[in-house]
């Protein structure tokens, strides 16, 4: 049996992990609320972006820019969003293994399949998997994603697309439901699906372009790009912060389980120390006699 | 028809207004242009500048950066990736990013890609003083 020292010593190492482990779920939980915000916040941008899109989709016949046009399959693009720290759950996991899935399922349907990675954790995760298709890593961004980041990689991946490197572009990352579930989410990018609207408006006027109808279309179109991206970075972090307290909330809970149980034992090693002692004088007045 | 316009103007990070207003001046790509009720429906981009929209006889100036502007019955949808109304803008800021946007131009060949950056960053400046000196 552990001498009373040990247990003492055990019992002060879980309650420092214990504290930590609270101090960052509270953390996580004040994260949490600003990226839901941040979040809901992107939220009336993406879906009046979206309903100006497919009511201009109405009006075009398909095909009509290379953003929409579809190529068939030759390579490409996954892009995927994982968190640059751990202690989050499943949360980097889940999601880089559907990446994994995802490419060791379409390896046949494409040419090749590439790569880019937001997150650390992601890169560690895959590096030794599928290092052959990574094919670019961002770091850091996750934590305080702006516009601009989001507005850079949409760049990015639009240029690769346009100049023909890539026929198909993927995103997969945490969709957020709620803190504690989170949804691997895989979407399609490129070439840009416009949504079906419900009603169709038959009588719906004309519209007036200014100053052309596909000059406006081609802005207008790699915005829908990084909008999603933006969304799904967003969308990503709150998830990835929802992730991390509910899982420093249950790595709290086990560390005061813990307590309890070492405390018990604690006790019970103390009471036989007395009890030994206890029959010691006893047995020694005992003799005396 | 309806005598007042449902303006909307909405950024990546929120909901920058949304409220009924009598007139609208957008910085149109092709031109300044002026929005009244019963407009007919108009798809523009709207360049760097200075929107402003009338509710009753009080005007309003809001700087836009860069965006869409979409007419749909008296409804008025502004997509921008930044609006600042005129007294949220922080003149100071606008002024030091006006200077740097200045030295950089004046250090940079004309050719250079940090040149077009620069030249955007200067007319934001210049737009958000501009709207900032009509509080």
């Amino acid at each position: 049996m552990a001498s009373l020292k040990d247990i003492k010593k055990r019992i002060g190492s879980v309650k420092n992990t214990q504290q930590i482990t609270k101090a960052m779920k509270m953390v996580a939980a004040a994260k949490l609320r600003r990226a839901q915000e941040a979040a809901v916040a992107a939220r009336p941008y993406a879906e009046k972006l979206q309903s100006v899109m497919s009511n201009l989709a109405q009006r075009e016949e398909g095909d009509s820019h290379a953003l929409l046009t579809q190529r068939g399959t030759g390579r490409a693009l996954v892009v995927l969003m994982t968190a640059d720290r751990g202690l989050c759950g499943g949360f980097n996991a889940n999601v880089s293994k559907e990446a994994e899935r995802f490419i060791r399922t379409n390896e046949q349907g494409f040419d090749d399949i590439d790569l880019m990675i937001i997150g650390r954790k992601g890169r560690d995760f895959l590096k030794n998997r599928v290092g052959d298709n990574i094919t670019k890593v961002h770091e850091n961004i996750t934590s305080d994603a702006t516009y601009k980041t989001a507005q850079l990689i949409g760049q990015e991946v639009v240029d690769a697309y346009s100049e023909e490197k890539y026929d198909a572009v993927y995103v997969i990352y945490n969709a957020f439901q709620s803190a504690i579930v989170q949804i691997v989410t895989v979407e399609q990018v490129l070439p840009i699906q416009p949504q079906e609207t419900e009603e169709v408006k038959e009588d719906s006027v004309d519209y007036i372009y200014e100053p052309n109808r596909s000059e406006v279309l081609s802005q207008l179109l790699p915005k829908m790009v990084e909008v999603q991206i933006f969304r799904a970075l967003l969308e990503s972090n709150a998830s990835e912060q929802g992730a991390r307290m509910s899982s420093m909330d249950s790595a709290s809970r086990n560390a005061s389980e813990m307590i309890g149980k070492l405390t018990l034992q604690y006790n019970r090693a103390r009471q036989a120390a007395i009890t030994k002692e206890l029959m010691e004088i006893i047995s020694g007045a005992e003799s005396i006699k | 028809m309806a005598d007042k316009l449902k303006l909307e103007m909405v950024t990546p990070y929120k909901r920058v207004l949304s409220e009924d207003v009598d007139e609208i001046t957008a910085p149109g790509f092709v031109g300044e242009l002026g929005i009244l009720p019963g407009h007919t429906p108009l798809l523009t981009t709207l360049k760097v500048g200075e929107l402003t929209y009338k509710v009753g006889s009080q005007l309003f100036h809001v700087a836009v950066n860069w965006g869409y502007l979409e007419v749909e019955e008296d409804k008025i949808t502004v997509l921008v990736d930044t609006a600042e109304i005129s007294d949220e803008i922080d003149l100071e800021r606008a002024k030091a990013a006006l200077g740097r946007a200045e030295e950089a131009l004046k250090s940079l060949p004309q050719e250079d890609k940090e040149f077009a950056v620069m030249q955007a960053a200067l007319e934001r400046a210049m737009i958000r003083i501009q709207v900032a000196g009509k509080k």
